[in-house]
């Protein structure tokens, strides 16, 4: 037994227990973040949202996912078969793949890999594949102008974002994602970067909310102009994987934030009474906050207009991120430096 | 029996020489792109075999998350003509393969002269520095003139391509953002009384 854990193949079949650890519950998460997001926005809009299937609705993702999987896969007329079957694929791999880096406690992640930020960062941009391929593999004018926009929104956004995270790194000095945490110890909420990077906080949060085509940025989907952009040719589990990155991207989104921004599974305030709630608790709760602002902003904001989306990211984000990383710069050569780091 | 990371070596080679292959022979340029896309993926993972993972990561950061995005959308916009674009291929062929034999030419003599191993190590890294901690190190040190002036002629690059595509087209009709955000509901909302004066 003891030789056995020191070949390559326990090493392969450790890592895959861990991937499975990993990947089903989130899987669950998705299914039932679906469920969540129509009874949010039910009560939001003084409706019930789904009370029919199960206990108060609690299976209908279930039966949606049954639904799913039993239908036909429609594939256009002069379609390009393969990239049309293939981009739901490109699009639900990264979503999966970036969390081989997430840190879920102090050492426990798939892979705590030194350079963890930039890996998700880098991986995190390869979603937007699956939506341009989709886009041109359709034969679709909707689905093509969905995938331009999708295009153009990801460009603008992600350089506002690496901005946003250079903040991070410049305070944490380091790439990886659970020395970055762990350099938010001490003080509770107020030694968490949020306060000093608040608006890379923000526009990191905000640009993830585009990166993921969620309202009020989803213009890739618009249903009220086309229809609904680039998966409007799919169907059946083709439309469901599209459908699992979008939501399995949310999760990640908001996990990232509260690892960069929220002090990831440290406690709020430094009491024993907290503290002793375990730290993967606190780490759930702030995510499930940050998901439920997601679709707090569904439900709240009317669908931004292309141009403005644009000048959102171009003309706003970037030169808010720009003038603070010069801020925090000039703030690391003073006294202050004792605080922020 | 080899160890892993030398088969993985080739695997990921023999994975990026086909694909750079299939870039240059495939009919349909969305393929093309999309075969780059996996040529970056695999040099990037070739990288990180290496241990220099800041290398790879910023490779699919720029080249595969940015730069050919941008890439596949403008060739999406094409209109495929496969006969047209077989056409240019073989009168294409002998200078390609004149860069091709240059490229691979002067990467022999540089490897010559100087093989890799015999490089000096820059002396001013900590020893225990991880690859993007001693690359930081020596591009804002040893290396700051070179890294500055890059920087400045990718500025240079960028403001020329925008100045090249910029032109003030007269009579667009374009929105004045502050003018918008100063508007105050006084500006444009008059209200009227309607009723009739008492007489």
């Amino acid at each position: 037994m003891h030789d056995f854990q020191n070949t390559a193949w326990w090493a392969i079949l450790w890592s895959l227990i861990k991937i499975v650890i990993v990947v089903v519950p989130l899987l669950l998460g998705v299914a039932y973040l679906t469920l969540a997001e129509r009874k949010v926005i039910g009560y939001m809009q003084v409706r019930l949202g789904p009370n029919r299937v199960g206990f108060k609705g609690s299976l209908q993702p279930i039966a949606d996912a049954i639904k799913l999987m039993f239908k036909e896969v429609i594939i256009p007329t002069n379609a390009n078969r393969f990239l049309f079957l293939a981009a739901p694929v490109l699009a639900f791999v990264p979503a999966l793949l970036v969390w081989a880096a997430i840190p879920f406690g102090p050492g426990v992640a798939i892979s705590n890999m030194n350079a963890g930020l930039l890996y998700v960062l880098a991986i995190a941009g390869l979603g937007v594949y699956g939506i341009i391929v989709a886009g041109w593999a359709s034969n679709s004018k909707y689905a093509f102008l969905g995938a331009m926009r999708a295009a153009a929104q990801l460009v603008a956004y992600e350089i506002a974002m690496g901005f946003a995270l250079v903040g991070v790194l410049m305070l944490a000095q380091t790439l990886n994602l659970t020395k970055i945490v762990e350099a938010q110890a001490g003080g509770g909420f107020w030694s968490w970067y949020w306060l000093p990077l608040f608006p890379f906080f923000l526009v990191y949060f905000i640009s993830g909310i585009a990166e993921t085509n969620r309202a009020p940025f989803d213009v890739a989907e618009g249903e009220s102009e086309i229809v609904a952009g680039f998966h409007v040719e799919y169907s059946g589990m083709a439309f469901a994987l599209f459908f699992l990155a979008e939501y399995a991207n949310m999760i990640f989104v908001s996990l990232l934030t509260t690892v960069l921004f929220l002090g990831g599974w440290y406690a709020p305030i430094n009491t024993p009474l907290l503290t002793w709630i375990p730290g993967i608790v606190w780490l759930l709760l702030k995510t499930a906050f940050l998901l439920y602002v997601f679709l707090w902003i569904r439900a709240t904001f009317p669908r931004y207009r292309y141009d403005q989306i644009m000048r959102l990211g171009w003309k706003v984000f970037i030169p808010v991120t720009i003038a603070w990383i010069v801020v925090i710069g000039v703030a690391l050569e003073t006294p202050l430096r004792a605080i922020l780091r | 029996m080899l160890p892993v990371t030398t088969i993985l070596f080739y695997v990921f080679s023999a994975i990026l020489l086909g694909s750079a292959t299939l870039v240059v022979t495939a009919r349909n340029p969305v393929y093309a792109t999309l075969y780059l896309v996996l040529a970056f993926f695999n040099a990037a993972a070739l990288f990180i075999l290496l241990g220099a993972e800041f290398l790879g990561l910023i490779l699919i950061l720029v080249y595969v998350g940015a730069v050919m995005v941008l890439f596949l959308f403008v060739v999406m916009m094409l209109d495929i003509n496969l006969a047209r674009l077989k056409e240019g291929f073989l009168s294409y062929l002998p200078l390609g393969l004149a860069i091709a034999i240059l490229g691979v030419l002067e990467l022999a003599v540089v490897f010559w002269t100087s093989p890799l191993g015999h490089i000096t190590a820059p002396t001013a890294i900590p020893a225990n520095a991880d690859n993007t901690r001693a690359l930081g190190i020596l591009l804002y040190t040893q290396y700051l003139y070179p890294f500055e002036i890059a920087a400045v002629i990718l500025l240079v690059a960028i403001i020329a391509a925008i100045a090249l595509t910029l032109r003030r087209r007269t009579g667009a009709k374009t929105q004045n953002i502050g003018a918008q955000m100063a508007v105050r509901a006084k500006d444009r909302v008059y209200l009227v009384d309607l009723r009739e004066p008492k007489s």
